[in-house]
């Protein structure tokens, strides 16, 4: 193998470990806080793809209607228990953020001319579209079962995972998409030109990182969403409202897939069923990082997307197993040292 | 007067056999509208609801029913529709697996079946049970020998393949090296990627590495578009040929410039408007086309949708034959059916001329394909 072969491979497998490593860090925030495995966490990927995708070809995205959908069995939802407990003006309030919402970005998306927009308006206004069914998911199927066993939430997420796969065929069809790169310009290194949109993901995806990392580490909200992963009675004793960290982390790990999904986009074919396989590359990556130490996991999803690469150089038609069998040694040797990490340092 | 008798023709079976159910005819559909396969099978189920619903004056009832891509699914409908809708004739399903589960079914309730996918070993060989099979779209085989003549004459002198990681690419594979080997062509690199994959890089640079003249992706619709992008990227200069499982309008678009010169094996359907008048196949062609369109929109028809619109032809052929003999919703019927089927003949199709025998129940010839190049985003014929 040449140094040529080798740089290109590194490069690739970083382009996609950067973006595994993304998605594992969410599946860790996710699980941390709320118990929840989010096996979806890959459809917001194809999600994010496929509405860019939608909003360049001058379509309306059929993530509009997801949403109006998901808003509005919400608003039913919050409505009848605020009814119940006789709180008129916790009705009215809900029902004028979760079908004023929708209704804020329809004027945008039929009147404004997105298909020529920049991409500044077109990106911004995609993450708006997806983003809000993250909370939305957490809202609708998890939250009424939020202390139930980690199990029964797995079996849950699965449920949501499928549910979602469908309304995406339902809604974007069974065909792929690409959208367009930021920039078509080649950065060379040394002899290996690579795409600026590899680097641009590459970037992303350590700003958003260092973002993550910021929330979690520099303000009150991080620090509560913190406290609720690490000990839920103890954090609403002091005050945290837990429910709200449901709803944050979810909103978070909806942002963050669909972020990689826009990123990917001009790099590769997205499909409604994309997401799953790029969510469970990232999955392999988390449990190499024990499910708990965002660091560790980070480096997990990167050592998959770089150990991907090589098997697909040198064992094409044995890819997969060979990503997916890195899970075996590492389970082995977490249940012989059964230290449970608990802490994410 | 012809038109009076005719009409007269047509009628007088609806007046001559009670108007109960065995006046009808039902066609049992299983198509693969959501799953991996779902691209084939959409426009199979649109095709399906522009079949016509009376054939030789009988009314024919289209049931077409999802079967997610999946072959324990595929087994289910077949057997709903044998035993709750009482169907004369099987259609579907859209993938290989799918349809070789559903041969059990066919031949254990005596219905014919018209299969939607291109392996030969679904109707080879025509056994006790195969003889219940048929189906219309064409062999790898007649395809593979397409683009390795085509190669030939093309002075390739080593190939390397690409192919999808499952029965479709290593269908292809064995076809492929088989067909190359026969024209002398060497095979330097054969790698595998699947469908949802985000990156063939490492399988590139392996092809790259051995230096071939020419590359085939044994890979169907828009997921075919990534490994001759990344050929492209990483400026291979040589051709690079795809498979029919791409004729759809989506692999041109998502393909764009990247696919610009692609040489491919594909159905006369693909460039109906462009076949001389003496083909056979262009005026069946053009109709699928015209009327396809006319309903989903200009540029819409795709050739999976014509396989199934063949199977419908197929049966506007074999049900008058069997009319004669037996009632519809009788196991006479239905062997009726399959022997009207089997003698078919000169059927001219979108995608090929039929001509089944007892020892083929697909029996398409050299005229069931042409080859196609991309030019300027659209199907272009090699003359």
């Amino acid at each position: 193998m040449s140094l040529d072969v080798a740089l290109w491979l590194g490069q690739d497998g970083l382009v996609n470990g950067a973006i595994y490593a993304l998605l594992a860090l969410s599946l860790v925030l996710v699980f941390s806080v709320t118990r929840v495995i989010f096996v979806a966490q890959g459809e917001f990927v194809a999600l994010g793809g496929l509405t860019l995708a939608a909003l360049q070809a001058g379509r309306t995205p059929g993530t509009f209607w997801l949403l109006c959908a998901a808003h509005g069995a919400v608003a039913l939802r919050d409505g009848a228990a605020a009814l119940r407990a006789g709180s008129a003006r916790g009705f009215g309030r809900s029902l004028l953020f979760h079908l004023g919402y929708p209704a804020l970005l329809a004027p945008v998306l039929w009147l404004a001319p997105l298909r020529s927009a920049p991409a500044w308006v077109q990106i911004p206004l995609t993450l708006a579209l997806v983003v809000p069914l993250g909370p939305a998911t957490w809202r609708l199927a998890f939250e009424p079962i939020a202390g139930a066993s980690v199990l029964t939430l797995l079996i849950v997420s699965v449920a949501v995972h499928l549910a979602l796969v469908n309304l995406g065929l339902l809604s974007f069809g069974a065909e792929g998409v690409r959208t367009r790169p930021l920039s078509e310009a080649r950065l060379s290194l040394g002899s290996v030109a690579v795409p600026a949109q590899a680097a641009w993901v590459v970037l992303f995806s350590a700003g958003l990182m260092a973002a993550l990392w910021f929330l979690s580490r520099r303000t009150l909200a991080g620090k509560a969403l913190r406290a609720a992963a690490m000990n839920r009675v103890g954090a609403r004793l002091s005050g945290i409202p837990v429910a709200l960290a449901g709803r944050w982390s979810f909103a978070l790990a909806a942002l963050v897939g669909a972020a990689s999904g826009v990123l990917i986009s001009p790099i590769t074919t997205l499909y409604y069923d994309t997401g799953f396989l790029i969510g469970l590359k990232g999955f392999v990556g988390a449990v190499i990082g024990g499910l708990a130490s965002y660091p560790a996991a980070a480096a997990g999803a990167l050592l998959v997307g770089l150990f991907e690469a090589g098997a697909s150089f040198w064992a094409s038609a044995w890819k997969e197993i060979i990503v997916f069998g890195l899970v075996v040694p590492v389970l082995l040797w977490r249940s012989v040292a059964a230290r449970h990490v608990v802490e994410e340092d | 007067m012809t038109r009076l008798r005719l009409v007269l023709c047509a009628l007088a079976p609806a007046l001559l056999l009670p108007p109960a159910a065995a006046a009808q005819i039902n066609v049992g559909v299983t198509v693969s509208a959501t799953g991996p396969a779902a691209s084939l099978g959409i426009p199979t189920r649109n095709t399906v609801a522009l079949l016509p619903t009376t054939i030789a004056g009988v009314k024919v009832n289209w049931l077409v029913l999802d079967d997610a891509t999946d072959s324990t699914s595929a087994v289910k409908n077949a057997r709903k529709l044998v035993s709750e809708n009482k169907v004369d004739v099987l259609v579907g399903s859209n993938t290989v697996p799918n349809s070789l589960a559903m041969i059990d079914v066919a031949a254990e309730t005596g219905t014919p079946m018209i299969s939607l996918a291109a392996g030969a070993r679904i109707i080879e060989p025509v056994d006790a049970k195969k003889r219940w099979v048929f189906k219309t779209p064409q062999n790898d085989q007649l395809m593979a020998a397409a683009v390795a003549g085509h190669m030939a004459r093309k002075g390739v002198k080593t190939a390397a393949y690409i192919g999808f990681a499952d029965a479709y690419g290593d269908g292809w594979w064995s076809e492929f090296s088989r067909a190359a080997e026969g024209r002398g062509i060497k095979v330097v690199a054969s790698e595998r990627y699947n469908r949802p994959d985000t990156s063939v890089t490492g399988q590139v640079l392996k092809i790259l590495a051995a230096r071939p003249d020419a590359v085939l992706v044994g890979a169907a619709g828009t997921p075919a578009v990534l490994p001759q992008k990344t050929l492209v990227e990483r400026g291979y200069q040589g051709l690079v040929y795809h498979t029919h499982g791409v004729t759809n309008p989506d692999f041109l678009r998502v393909g764009g410039k990247d696919v610009e010169g692609a040489f491919l094996p594909a159905g006369p359907v693909v460039v109906a408007g462009q076949l001389p008048d003496s083909h056979p196949c262009k005026a069946a062609g053009l109709e699928f086309v015209r009327r396809y369109e006319a309903a989903h929109g200009a540029g819409t028809a795709s050739s999976f949708g014509a396989h199934a619109w063949d199977a419908g032809l197929l049966l506007q052929a074999a049900i008058p034959v069997a009319l004669k003999r037996a009632k519809p919703g009788t196991p006479e019927f239905r062997a009726a059916l399959r022997d009207a089927l089997e003698g078919v003949r000169d059927l001219r199709g979108t995608h090929g001329v039929f001509n089944p025998s007892p020892a083929d129940h697909l029996g398409f010839d050299e005229r069931a394909r042409v080859m196609v190049q991309v030019k300027g985003g659209a199907w272009q014929l090699v003359p």
